[in-house]
């Protein structure tokens, strides 16, 4: 009956169609530009609370660009460019003045672990520091409670000061995502988070995104059809910059209302 | 298909050999010029060498210890100045030249132009600007010409340095929230500070033969002293003069003081290679 089996168990409750989610964020009528060249067209969408939404789509499609414009990522970038609105908690952060306290609520990993050049404690500390000042024994607490969120404390627990670059790849990004959600952000932005890992460490990852939606409004990148629809509650289907259908991930997976979306799923493009 | 790889091998063997060759050819200069140092300077080395100061014509024994002390001095000067000055520019070309990348091709241009300008001219600038108006020969304008020398080759090697560093570590700290001047003097000068070290070891042992720009600003002194307003005994200057000197013990210590110099460059290569290699094996 579904297209991809081994998905982990989900809430039994039936979702979207009966009770109506709460939204986290809200993007209307997003462009973007690479220069002159239109990367996102008149993109808008609800991503829903407390759930996983996936964007999938061929490379090329803008679903990375789209993700990074929910941190303002592009700002790095002189010759990138956005328009619209992404609304969070009322707010558009497209225009919002304070890009440290977006980031801070916004959290991002991205396709490559990036572990800081310092220790594995520090790499947590790093980020926590930024916004709070914490007592030794507090930041010890925030430290071993993000790490075992992670779900990489008892991996790393007796090597704390040693370097955040001498862990394995799968470490290294259950390490980003715990510097991630130490900063206690409310929605995590996952890019591609799987694609330089071994099956096992992919594994593990997607476990912890399932869980993590408890806590967080969880927006995943992925190039893999799979894995959307073994983590995600919610799919997007983008092709050149647009948004060509939006959806419960069964109904997408299983029913897609469009032709291309179909298509795509199917394996018949793309 | 035996033939093929017969042929490979040939080839590969051919190939090792001139680079071994090769290689040895390069080593046997280095191997040589040490040896002839040390064969004419090794009367003069000893204890006293490091002990005493250059002797007055004529006289016997004497060291080079105000050389040597000397030497050191404006060694100091020139990374005391040339090592921030140098960091800082090369961290804007590397970092926030982005932004801006007319003026920063210009200034690495010069830059680059300032890295290969002949030393005697940074000599004759450095008493243009300091000796002349001061109206006297000093330390100070002889660490000041090494700073000129030694900025452009730490600007070079920060910039190219930071410039390695992935754009996937600075979106990572950028994507937590870090302020930019955060993120450079936290994250990216963290990771790229073994080669920048590096830089700064290697831009000293370049400085630290100089000749040409000292004879014109710390000049030479035969006493010892550490005045910085002062003529200072250094070196390469020491060397030159007494090489060409008709005493037969100031030219061994010549000898000696060149066997200490190339000594001193290459424990100081030898060092900033250390220091890359156990960067790369930690990694």
């Amino acid at each position: 009956m579904k297209p991809f089996l081994s998905r982990p168990a989900r809430d039994p409750a039936p979702r979207a169609e009966s009770a109506p989610q709460a939204v986290k964020l809200q993007t209307r009528n997003l462009n973007f530009y690479y220069g002159k060249f239109h990367a996102i067209k008149n993109v808008t969408l609800d991503i829903p609370q407390n759930k996983v939404t996936a964007f999938i789509g061929p490379s090329g499609c803008g679903k990375s660009t789209l993700l990074r414009m929910f941190n303002r990522m592009y700002e790095l970038y002189p010759d990138q460019r956005a328009e619209g609105e992404i609304i969070i908690d009322g707010e558009n952060i497209l225009t919002n003045k304070n890009v440290s306290l977006i980031r801070a609520k916004i959290g991002m990993v991205f396709q490559k672990p990036t572990p800081f050049p310092m220790s594995i404690y520090e790499n947590i500390a790093f980020g926590v520091r930024l916004y709070e000042k914490l007592g030794r024994a507090e930041m010890d607490e925030r430290v071993e409670a993000s790490l075992t969120r992670a779900g990489l404390w008892d991996e790393v627990k007796i090597k704390l000061h040693q370097s955040g670059t001498g862990l394995s790849g799968g470490q290294q990004q259950r390490l980003c995502i715990a510097r991630g959600i130490a900063i206690k952000p409310e929605v995590l932005l996952l890019d591609e988070p799987t694609s330089a890992l071994d099956p096992i460490s992919t594994a593990k990852i997607e476990e912890l995104v399932t869980e993590l939606k408890r806590d967080y409004t969880v927006v995943i990148v992925t190039h893999n059809m799979q894995q959307a629809a073994r983590v995600s509650d919610y799919t997007a289907y983008m092709y050149l910059g647009e948004m060509i259908e939006f959806g419960d991930t069964d109904q997408i997976f299983l029913k897609p209302n469009k032709r291309e979306t179909e298509d795509y799923i199917t394996g018949r493009f793309g | 298909m035996i033939s093929r790889y017969m042929k490979r091998r040939v080839i590969n063997t051919v190939n090792m050999a001139i680079a071994v060759l090769m290689t040895v050819f390069g080593v046997f200069w280095v191997v040589w010029i040490l040896w002839t140092t040390l064969h004419y300077g090794i009367r003069a080395l000893g204890p006293q060498l490091f002990l005493e100061d250059t002797p007055p014509p004529g006289a016997d024994g004497g060291g080079l210890r105000n050389a040597f002390v000397g030497s050191l001095i404006l060694l100091g000067i020139a990374v005391a100045i040339g090592t921030p000055v140098g960091v800082l520019a090369g961290t804007w070309l590397g970092e926030f030249a982005s932004r801006h990348k007319k003026i920063g091709a210009s200034v690495r241009f010069l830059n680059d132009i300032l890295l290969s300008a002949p030393s005697i001219v940074i000599g004759l600038f450095a008493y243009a600007i300091l000796v002349d108006p001061l109206g006297h020969f000093s330390a100070l304008s002889g660490g000041v010409a090494l700073a000129l020398i030694l900025i452009p080759v730490v600007v070079r090697t920060t910039d190219e340095m930071l410039r390695l560093v992935p754009v996937s570590l600075r979106e990572a700290a950028i994507a937590l929230g870090t302020p930019y001047w955060k993120m450079v003097t936290k994250i990216t000068w963290k990771a790229a500070s073994t080669g920048i070290l590096t830089g700064i070891i290697l831009g000293v042992a370049r400085v630290s033969g100089e000749t040409a720009p000292l004879l014109f600003t710390a000049l030479n002194n035969q006493y010892f002293s550490v005045n910085l307003s002062h003529p200072i005994a250094n070196l390469p200057v020491v060397i030159f003069q007494f090489a060409m000197s008709p005493y037969a013990n100031w030219q061994q210590m010549a000898w000696a003081g060149a066997f200490v110099a190339v000594l001193f460059i290459l424990l100081l290569s030898f060092g900033s290679r250390r220091l890359l290699s156990r960067e790369t094996h930690r990694s």
